[in-house]
């Protein structure tokens, strides 16, 4: 048991080192799809995020068999997707490459938990395989929730929401920060990957030394540009406060929005609408 | 203050690990003039340009900014008066949005929203991109991110542009557009570059810099023609005053007309070639 | 080692969050009572940074994988805890909105996982100690490489915890520490030495950016007793507040404390047991649910599952069939949405 555990988990590893560089690029194709202009873009961030955030929590509160309760969910991101305008595909190729983490753990779950919960005709079905479908089921509807956020709204404008929101300047400033430079520092970082691979001609990877140095540049790099924009934020009169402009309006149509949503997802949470129809439906036949 | 003036006075900078960046510089720029500062890689072009809105401080001498001397009490009027255009636009352009940039430094300067709205407009209108105010920086080319710099200096409504190598890593024609934007600007104006055809077309006065000290001093077109001080200041004749590349003679503005229109048969005209550096 | 919404409660996920959350707002104040306002981009940069670096892989000799710069640790010495702790936490936000790596609700843990471990326990009482001010290589990666470790290990088990103590995955106890502990092992000595040998990169080049961090006044332990107490006693709270919430609800931590009880650790167990399932007796609604609990109670071994909820054949099939009509209805309305968008352009 615990050997295919170990070997699995190395493979998790080694995944996720890759997945940085591959992913990076998409955050721009995220932005453009956020500068969309249905009435979904408009909505008032706030609107947005509260209605994602209790979508969220009404999702993760099922228990670990529920499965088919869940479903009614997806009508969320769907109908998000539908009137954003966004591209379904994309999405969802999105949610099937992330995060292998909770498949990995998930996994478990049928090889621990045999014990047959019930039989769909002659086969059994053990608690573990509904308990990862649960898991799976859980993780699609949580990503999608997450990405069709960010689609519809855009990143900077859910950081302003943040503030809004009442999340500490300092950290929102930090998520500005940091969002609108990591183009610029993978840019500087891909070129030194770029120069290095012109003069190795092996395709052997990079050892530790080699390494070590590139990374230490593009550190200091890094530490002389963050000099290099306080100078600019100092001619500009910055004395500690970043200001921002951007005002926001929290209307009917946003509390209707999140009114709305609340009602269906709290609903939808404790009135298994999938089970009732079933019911009914195989009512008919017998 | 009215007078957009600046007065250095036997400036000395040592850094903190012993370079000196400065080494006894003392000028004077008028009112409304337009100044080139050269020199070769190392030069303390950038040294100086940082004093001029008090970023560095001089170790030794005086420095004044229409009128008032560039110390800590005064930086505020200092920085308000000058505006710093720096290398980079990554460097300069930190916020979120093209708006939000612009924005800054009005707002900072506490002026209300509406006259800061009004700021942000018309400055980006200067620069021509007004159709950028909702994008992020990093969706801009280099141009347009030039632009929305220099905007972004302008909003503060500045007296004096200081400009750290405006033209670099421009393409040839966004390089045409900023020069004659520049030449549109009545602002005292300083231009740190290496662009020294860019600096005959946009300064008569220019300031030659080597080792910490001005080797020279005077009328754009008089400097670039001494070979000897451009060789010792590291320094190459701009492009436009070379031999011209297809016949070897020298060309400068003033022939230019009649040797080329009479002498040769081959079409080119110097001077508005766009070069790229 | 990211937690994912998937795999956890929301109790567990909303008392890990509220402890985030307090977390941030000590750091955020920190941050703006230190008077040092170069810190914000340098925050904003580091950050990027930690992005752009991990592009760059070096092979681990003799295995074919290779490792990178994971950068909690060394956020923590090149911008104190407080710092450090906002700059890990907008990372992973971002790496949680973009990559959805995990998910918003496990964000908390996911922050605090790899965010208080190396900037608030490891850099102060490993590396800081170590180092004491007087760097040189030697201690430079002394101190790098056992806090690297140590805040992984850290990190590690409170994945465990949290998973555990969510109920949703199966994984027993001791089988996944025995996972996860020494694979994070691994990746906290190779952590340690990319940290060490960056660190001393910089420490040789430019001395002034690695020592004065290392150097001011030793963290104010006096400051920071109050917080961990607040925010413990917050953890606690907002705990206790989630589990009768979420044993009002037929699933959720109760669920865990259930598994759990297969163990040894918790003592007492009858007692919970019984009040629990009392409780959820008393507050269970929707009995057609097929939810209430009416199977007999596991005990001993912690493989065996609860046989609650107890479906039966009929039940379930009826929720097949409505879940795949359901589904197909929202793809429906999905579709229909999209052409009637598409027609009115």
């Amino acid at each position: 048991m615990l050997l295919p555990a170990g070997f699995l988990f190395l493979f998790y590893g080694c995944f996720t080192m890759f997945k940085i560089d591959s992913n990076l690029f998409d955050i721009g194709r995220m932005d453009t799809l956020a500068t969309g202009d249905t009435p979904l873009h408009h909505l008032d961030p706030r609107a947005k995020l509260i209605t994602t955030l209790v979508f969220i929590v009404a999702v993760v509160s099922f228990g670990k068999y529920e499965v088919s309760a869940m479903i009614p969910f997806f009508i969320f991101p769907l109908v998000q997707i539908a009137y954003g305008d966004l591209p379904l595909t994309y999405l969802l190729r999105k949610v099937m490459i992330v995060s292998p983490f909770a498949i990995f753990v998930g996994i478990f779950n049928p090889l621990l938990d045999r014990e047959i919960l019930f039989h769909f005709g002659s086969i059994g079905i053990s608690g573990g395989w509904v308990s990862y479908l649960s898991i799976l089921m859980r993780f699609t509807l949580t990503v999608m929730a997450a990405l069709t956020l960010i689609a519809l709204t855009g990143f900077n404008t859910v950081c302003l929401a943040l503030e809004k929101l009442a999340v500490p300047k300092p950290f929102v400033v930090q998520l500005l920060f940091l969002y609108r430079y990591i183009f610029v520092l993978t840019d500087e970082a891909a070129r030194l990957m770029r120069a290095r691979s012109l003069r190795v001609f092996e395709s052997k990877g990079m050892g530790f030394k080699p390494f070590a140095s590139m990374v230490g540049h593009l550190l200091l790099r890094t530490l002389d540009r963050a000099q290099r924009i306080h100078l600019a934020m100092c001619c500009r009169g910055f004395e500690g406060h970043i200001p921002i402009l951007r005002p926001m309006r929290f209307g009917i149509r946003e509390v209707i929005y999140v009114a709305a949503w609340t009602m269906v997802f709290t609903l939808l949470r404790f009135y298994n609408l999938p089970m009732k129809l079933g019911l009914f439906i195989t009512g008919l036949f017998t | 203050m009215s007078h957009h003036t600046i007065d250095g006075k036997d400036l000395h900078y040592i850094y903190p690990d012993g370079t000196i960046g400065l080494n006894g510089i003392s000028f004077h720029i008028g009112h409304g003039e337009s100044v080139a500062l050269v020199g070769a890689n190392g030069a303390g072009k950038s040294t100086l340009l940082m004093h001029l809105n008090g970023c560095l401080t001089a170790t030794q001498g005086e420095l004044s900014i229409g009128g008032y001397p560039v110390i800590a009490k005064n930086l505020k009027v200092v920085r308000r008066s000058v505006g710093m255009v720096f290398q980079d636009p990554d460097d300069q352009l930190f916020m979120p949005t093209v708006f939000d940039d612009v924005a800054f430094g009005p707002l900072n300067l506490g002026f209300p929203v509406a006259e800061v709205e009004r700021k942000v407009t018309q400055a980006l209108e200067t620069v021509g991109v007004p159709h950028l105010c909702k994008r992020p920086p990093f969706k801009l080319s280099g141009g347009e991110k030039r632009a929305v710099a220099i905007a972004s200096v302008l909003s503060m409504s500045p007296d004096i542009l200081v400009m750290d190598e405006p033209s670099s890593s421009l393409d040839p024609r966004a390089r045409r557009r900023l020069i004659e934007l520049l030449k549109t600007f009545e602002h005292t104006k300083i231009i740190a570059t290496h662009d020294l055809d860019m600096a005959m077309d946009l300064c008569q006065r220019t300031i030659v810099l080597h080792g910490g000290r001005i080797t020279a001093d005077g009328p754009t077109r008089e400097i670039f023609q001494n070979d000897a001080l451009l060789a010792d200041s590291g320094l190459e004749k701009p492009l436009r005053m070379q031999n011209c590349p297809q016949c070897g003679n020298p060309c400068t503005d003033e022939t230019k007309d009649q040797v080329h229109s009479h002498v040769h048969d081959h079409a080119h005209v110097h001077g508005n070639v766009p070069h790229d550096h | 080692m990211h937690m994912a919404d998937a795999l956890i409660s929301p109790a567990v996920g909303g008392a890990i969050w509220a402890a985030t959350a307090g977390l941030i707002a000590y750091s955020s104040k920190k941050v703006t009572e230190g008077l040092d306002d170069s810190k914000v981009p340098l925050m904003g940069v580091l950050g990027a940074f930690i992005f752009a670096a991990q592009m760059i892989n070096f092979t681990i000799p003799a295995t074919g994988s290779s490792g990178h710069l994971g950068g909690g640790m060394i956020l923590a010495i090149l911008l104190g805890p407080s710092a450090a702790f906002l700059t890990i936490a907008s990372v992973l936000t971002v790496q949680a909105l973009f990559f959805a790596d995990g998910g918003l609700l496990a964000l908390g843990c996911n922050i605090f996982n790899l965010g208080f471990w190396p900037c608030f326990v490891a850099y102060p009482f490993i590396f800081k100690r170590i180092v004491n001010g007087q760097s040189s290589q030697g201690r430079i990666f002394a101190g790098a490489m056992l806090a690297s470790v140590a805040a992984l290990q850290l990190g590690a088990f409170s994945v465990v915890l949290q998973t555990l103590f969510s109920g949703i995955s199966e994984l027993p106890f001791a089988t996944f520490v025995l996972m996860m502990q020494p694979i994070h092992l691994a990746i906290g000595v190779v952590e340690g030495f990319v940290t060490a040998a960056v660190v001393g990169f910089v420490w040789k080049a430019r001395p002034e950016i690695v020592t004065p961090a290392s150097h001011p006044a030793p963290i104010d332990r006096a400051a920071l007793r109050p917080v961990l107490i607040g925010l413990l006693t917050c953890a606690v709270i907002t705990g206790a507040a989630f589990s009768w919430f979420a044993s009002a609800n037929p699933d959720g931590l109760e669920w865990s404390m259930f598994k759990t009880s297969g163990h040894e650790e918790l003592e007492n167990r009858d007692g919970i047991h019984a009040s629990l399932r009392d409780l959820q007796e008393k507050t269970a609604f929707l009995p057609d649910y097929g939810f209430k609990a009416d199977g007999e109670e596991p005990e001993g071994e912690a493989e065996s599952p609860p046989s609650w909820p107890a479906v039966d054949a009929g039940t379930s099939v009826a929720g097949l069939v409505g879940g795949a009509l359901t589904l197909f209805m929202a793809v429906l309305i999905g579709l229909i949405l999209k052409r009637r968008g598409n027609n009115a352009k």
